[in-house]
């Protein structure tokens, strides 16, 4: 299972977990590349099954309703779904 | 799997077209689609994409197990339509909107998941918050014809005195009484399947 890497500024680890068929998820992806923020991402739905089980567990480990989009960042911090100013104000 | 790679692309064409539809059937029963358009055939591309995968209109903004039991609720429009536009102006994924947010009075804002995080089983059962025990009103007056004699706020009549079972659907509340669910609710558009025995 490989991550996407978009390049941007480094703010730490910043990882999307995403469905490339949800507009919140292509929202947030927009807005990442708006503000210039190097980050990884996932489109869940296009893993196989075994992965997604394994993602699905580590996704609900920060966000316990599963929802996407889901930002982890730095291993310390989540946004779960697509909330503009919750992601600007954490990964600053 | 799938043979997903022999299927046609999804064309903006046939995004254009399903917009179409369902923006008529959404007007005609009182809905609304997402007045931002780029948003909204966004969201229906992500369908007809989950349509290729799966056979059915998933929800675009969850993830479907691929199987169709398991993804009842989720497919579209969803069992938790309803009550989010109630609640939050917009569905799930926001492909549907209350007309405040039309008028642009509301904004929506992120929806929290309504969907139960461990999904009851599939087992076709009476719904909780049974919208039938509603308090009966006494109107002075009315006949009093058969099955009128129930106090207020008695329990309804018990489904062997009905000469037809009532049949709801889950999505929008439709009711009607008859032999077996109609193949699509005539107002909300969800199948047959989406019923559930109500009395």
């Amino acid at each position: 299972m490989t991550f996407q890497r978009v390049e941007g500024t480094d703010k730490g680890r910043i990882v999307l977990y995403s469905l490339s068929t949800c507009m919140w998820c292509r929202m947030a992806k927009n807005l990442l590349r708006d503000l210039g923020i190097g980050y990884e991402y996932i489109d869940v739905d296009s893993l196989k099954a075994e992965e997604k089980d394994e993602v699905k567990k580590e996704i609900k480990k920060w966000n316990p309703d599963g929802s996407y989009p889901t930002i982890i960042i730095n291993d310390k911090d989540c946004v779960s779904g697509f909330d503009e100013a919750e992601i600007r104000e954490k990964i600053k | 799997m799938s043979g997903a790679a022999d299927r046609p692309e999804v064309t903006p064409e046939e995004v254009e077209r399903v917009f179409k539809k369902l923006d008529q059937e959404a007007e005609s029963a009182g809905y609304h689609l997402n007045p931002d358009k780029e948003f909204t055939l966004g969201l229906i591309e992500g369908m007809l994409v989950n349509e290729r995968r799966y056979g059915y209109w998933a929800c675009p903004c969850r993830l479907a197990s691929g199987k169709k039991s398991e993804d009842l609720d989720i497919i579209c429009p969803c069992d938790y339509r309803d009550a989010d536009l109630s609640e939050y102006g917009a569905c799930f994924c926001a492909l549907y909107v209350s007309q405040d947010v039309v008028d642009g009075t509301r904004k929506v804002r992120r929806i929290p998941e309504r969907r139960p995080a461990e999904k009851l089983s599939a087992a076709a059962e009476p719904p909780a918050e049974s919208p039938g025990a509603q308090p009966g009103e006494e109107k002075p007056g009315a006949p009093d014809t058969a099955h009128t004699e129930n106090p207020a706020g008695a329990a309804p009549p018990h489904p062997a005195d009905l000469r037809y079972p009532v049949w709801r659907c889950k999505v929008c509340g439709y009711l009607c009484a008859r032999d077996g669910p109609p193949e699509v609710c005539p107002i909300c558009k969800a199948r047959k399947e989406r019923f559930e025995r109500f009395l």
